[in-house]
């Protein structure tokens, strides 16, 4: 019996605003526990929540990005439950209307086609703390409460987990790019959920449905689907039939696991929040969000192909992240080629980064430092070879490339009055190579090459010296 | 002193003229106090030590000549936030609770040199309407000791009924300042829904409390209400935009003034006592030169249903933060998580509110939030549409404010359901979220009965013009209790 797939994402995104959802508490990841609370983060009697415009505005933002229609009427709800996390025992979200739905995103899949996966809503909540249990004791950190957090629910439009990956990893991109959060999945400001189901092909009901939780890394949520989607299949092949449950990844045997059962669905007791009145949002200001919007990574792509000459696979790689692309762009902007700064970044700078597990950010890099350095090497004031010691000297300490060469006395040496007398006096130490040269051997010039540029330190510019050198052999 | 004699004003001048100090005035409140509470119980804390300390220091700095309020004892309702002062909303979960920070009315309270006495009785969590549901204590009516103050606000009304002080703070989320106002013979505002600032009111029904003043006269009342008002950026549901003077109009009278009359509000189960006395206010009004007539507020008879389950479902969601994990009273016997959030929270409660939290979380259950929580939004929006048909052709609209007089103390506590029918009057001035004053109308065998003056949203002034208009042309107000005999 032949299975399909059908998979459906729910993603959470931590918004990177200042201050928090519905508190002015500072919104920042890795401080002292507790350090950014107030006794609105507390759940204090007496506190009430004031809506960040901010956050609402990144909401906004997100769904336009993602090609969402944003709802005219909001209003916040309440969703009730105990959890030590939980301070209100409330979490405040958007449970009658979202504030973004009917969107979609155009994937890419590894066989070059393209898929358009629909999403279904994007609504705006509050993130709750986070619990830790040591020995004996729970802790509680309200750093986290109340970071605004978007909720992406995909439409069940992926077929496979290959699917699914791109399609976050799409996701990913466009919120990044649309300049609202980091997705640091790491840093838990990116989270995954995923609802996978087979059934046999032709069937028109879906199959019962199991939910993958608290996935590490895209690359997990794919093998994880992989393996939940043999799972499955084994299951039904051998008669027996698909429990709703929720399971999890164990990343050490690549299986999934057995977290919950699902019986029935929890009530939380939704009511519309009073402490916040509806927010109304005008065909104007949708429209004045949309124009905040940075351009996004597809659109980026087709412009470094069109208008900087990149190819397509140059442009895709620069595009993963916003940093880069931004980075990219600001260094051409500085004067440097397109064609070499694309390079240089997925070269050299890549690899820095990753030896040294940093993002540029942690850099001294400049997007000027690099189109100077790039342009020393187009105009031959640097060899390559000296460039790679000027690249560690301006991405670790950021200092002017130009001046720097010049101080050190690094300067490329290509004036061939300089470079002459020590040809000559090459030439006469080294009958034996002037008298390969003539019989025809190649090598011979690579050595006398070689030689000049022992003399000079590496200074000498082997272009030129080659030239040179031709010139004056074939004078003898 | 004695602030059944001495209106605002008198204190004020002596204040000014220094032949009385702030801090005179309040050692003689609180010793008076001391006294006259032990026969009524209105007080939960006294903040006796800070209060003489900011007297005093009010009279370092002087009495500001333009501030009727500088220098002037107040009294706050338990529920309401008070830095470094013991809140605990007459609930043994918050026996022992602190709040570091105050409520946007206290320190428009302190800005405005008003001297907190201490903190007054109240139903838990502001759920009753006879203050005998507080944990601690409870509050005695000053007019007869036999009878409850009303409630929730009951310790403040009886506070300024007895002449303990002169102002007091309370909430109202369904009749709980202007049923104790009444019930105490004293004058009780509900400002309009987002008149006041909520930060730092322990939420019963978000979409119904508001804060309002007790005073002795509806000049007094008028004068507190200005300095309590205005938009505040943490409560997003306050509104500004509206601020008037509210004493401005007191001397125009009434002539002209079109008021309505509910033919709902004088039916069965009102006490005909009651009946008589909102009579002889029409009668009264008339000739003063206002027209009254027969109007209708036709949904007012689901008005009890409605808030009941609106109040108890926001209810039940607002207090589930008392968990006992981070504040307040965590149950000792407790071994685990469940246990923590269970056994406070048992232990914690008294019966009424957890009455009210199951009936809120029924009422919000999936299956019957269609039935209940969401017809009675319904409901609301019809009420208000009842006020609004009113208000096309009608100033303000009179009435009682509960349907009796104040009631034996034990007498209701059995029956929730004949309390909570006590509310029929007073609800929907909730529910549509508009302004109303109770102020002395009468008395039936000694008790006191007020009238309720409804008024459209933002409108006090035109409430405080009426009242001030009839307290001048009676003599109800000048009436003051006997604290429970002659002992």
């Amino acid at each position: 019996m032949n299975f399909e797939t059908t998979i459906g994402l729910e993603v959470h995104v931590e918004l990177k605003t200042k201050s928090k959802m519905f508190s002015p508490s500072a919104n920042e990841f890795g401080d002292t526990p507790n350090m950014n609370t107030n006794v609105i983060d507390w759940g204090y009697p007496g506190v009430l929540p004031s809506v960040n415009k901010g956050a609402l505005e990144y909401g906004m933002r997100a769904a336009l990005a993602l090609n969402a229609t944003i709802a005219k009427e909001n209003h916040f709800d309440r969703k009730n439950y105990f959890y030590p996390d939980n301070p209100k025992a409330y979490q405040i979200t958007q449970f009658e209307q979202p504030i973004g739905h009917d969107g979609w995103v155009e994937v890419e899949l590894e066989n070059g086609a393209t898929k358009k996966i629909g999403i279904e809503e994007l609504h705006l909540e509050e993130d709750a703390g986070k619990n830790t249990h040591r020995g004996q004791n729970s802790y509680v950190d309200l750093n986290r409460q109340g970071t605004p957090l978007i909720e992406i629910v995909s439409k069940p439009d992926m077929a496979s987990p290959e699917e699914a990956y791109q399609y976050l990893e799409t996701l990913r991109q466009v919120i990044q790019f649309s300049g609202v959060s980091d997705v640091k999945m790491e840093e838990g400001s990116l989270r995954v959920d995923a609802n996978i189901s087979i059934r046999p092909v032709g069937q028109k009901e879906y199959g019962t449905k199991t939910e993958l939780k608290n996935i590490n890394s895209f690359n997990y949520l794919r093998k994880g689907l992989e393996y939940e989607e043999k799972r499955q299949a084994q299951i039904l092949l051998s008669g027996g039939t698909i429990r709703q449950e929720t399971r999890g990844y164990n990343e050490n045997t690549g299986e999934t696991v057995l977290q919950r059962v699902k019986e029935g669905s929890d009530d939380y007791r939704y009511f519309p929040e009073p402490d916040i009145p509806p927010i109304h949002i005008s065909d104007d200001w949708i429209a004045e969000v949309r124009r905040s919007i940075p351009e996004m990574p597809a659109a980026r792509r087709q412009r470094y192909s069109k208008e900087l000459g990149l190819s397509a696979a140059d442009a895709a790689v620069l595009t993963q992240s916003l940093e880069m692309a931004d980075f990219f762009e600001a260094t051409v902007a500085a004067g440097a080629d397109a064609k070499l700064a694309a390079n240089w970044l997925q070269g050299e700078v890549s690899a820095y980064l990753n030896a040294e597990k940093l993002e540029l950010a942690g850099t001294a890099l400049t997007p000027t430092n690099l189109a100077t350095m790039i342009s020393l090497i187009t105009d031959g004031t640097i060899s390559s070879k000296i460039a790679k010691k000027v690249f560690k000297e301006i991405i670790t300490k950021g200092t002017e490339p130009k001046q720097w060469v010049e101080a050190k006395g690094l300067v490329q040496l290509s004036d061939p009055a300089k470079l002459l007398p020590m040809i000559t006096e090459i030439l006469d130490n080294n009958q034996q190579s002037i008298t390969d040269f003539k019989n025809g051997k190649d090598r011979a010039i690579g050595f006398l090459v070689g030689q000049i540029m022992k003399q000079t330190h590496g200074q000498a510019n082997p272009k030129v010296v080659n030239q040179l050198l031709i010139q004056e052999l074939k004078k003898r | 002193m004695n602030f059944f004699d001495n209106d605002l004003t008198t204190i004020h001048n002596q204040l000014v003229n220094h032949e009385l100090t702030s801090y005179e005035l309040t050692k003689q409140t609180i010793e008076a106090l001391k006294a006259t509470d032990q026969k009524i119980g209105a007080f939960l804390t006294l903040d006796e030590e800070n209060a003489l300390a900011t007297a005093k220091a009010i009279d370092e700095k002087g009495i500001d000549a333009t501030n009727l309020l500088a220098g002037i004892p107040i009294a706050i309702k338990d529920n309401i936030m008070t830095k470094n002062l013991r809140t605990t909303a007459a609930s043994k979960i918050l026996e022992n609770f602190t709040p570091v920070y105050d409520a946007t009315v206290m320190e428009k309270v302190h800005a405005n040199d008003l001297v907190v006495i201490g903190k007054t009785n109240m139903d838990e969590f502001a759920m009753g309407g006879s203050t005998e549901n507080s944990a601690f204590k409870v509050t005695k009516n000053p007019w007869d000791t036999t009878k409850v103050p009303g409630g929730s606000s009951g310790g403040s009304a009886a506070a300024v009924s007895a002449g303990m002080v002169p102002f007091a703070l309370g909430s109202d989320t369904g009749g709980s300042i202007r049923q104790p106002a009444s019930f105490t013979g004293v004058v009780g505002m509900k400002p309009t829904y987002g008149r006041i600032s909520r930060w730092g009111l322990i939420a019963f029904g978000s979409s119904l409390d508001q804060i309002g003043p007790f005073s002795r006269s509806v000049k007094d009342n008028a004068a507190l209400l200005n300095v309590l008002v205005g938009e505040d950026k943490r409560d997003g549901t306050s509104v500004g935009g509206h601020e008037a003077d509210f004493t401005a109009k007191l001397d125009a009278g009434v002539k002209g003034l079109r008021i309505g009359l509910p033919k709902e509000y004088l039916g069965a189960g009102v006490q005909q006592e009651v009946k008589d006395a909102i009579l002889a206010a029409a009668a009264k009004y008339r000739e003063l030169g206002a027209t009254v007539d027969e109007v209708s507020l036709p949904h007012s008879k689901y008005g009890v249903a409605a808030y009941y389950i609106i109040s108890s479902s926001e209810a039940s969601s607002n207090l589930q933060r008392f968990d006992g994990i981070r504040y307040g009273v965590r149950a000792q016997d407790a071994k685990n998580l469940d246990d923590v959030y269970v056994h406070s929270r048992t232990q914690g409660f008294g019966p009424e509110v957890k009455r009210r939290i199951m009936l809120g979380m029924y009422s919000l259950s999936a299956g019957y939030y269609d039935a209940y929580f969401k017809k009675a939004a319904q409901v609301r929006t019809l009420m208000r549409q009842d006020f609004a048909n009113i208000f096309k052709d009608h100033d303000l609209i009179l009435g009682p404010v509960a349907p009796t007089t104040a009631y034996g103390i034990g007498e209701d506590v059995t029956d929730p359901l004949t309390m909570y029918a006590g509310d029929v009057l007073s609800v929907p001035v909730n529910l549509a979220g508009l302004p109303g004053l109770s102020l002395p109308a009468g008395f039936a065998n000694g008790l006191p009965i007020g009238m309720q003056l409804i008024g459209k949203s933002f409108d006090e002034t035109t409430l405080y013009q009426a009242g001030y208009a009839f307290e001048q042309a009676t003599d109800f107000h000048k009436q003051v209790p006997t604290l429970g005999g002659n002992d």
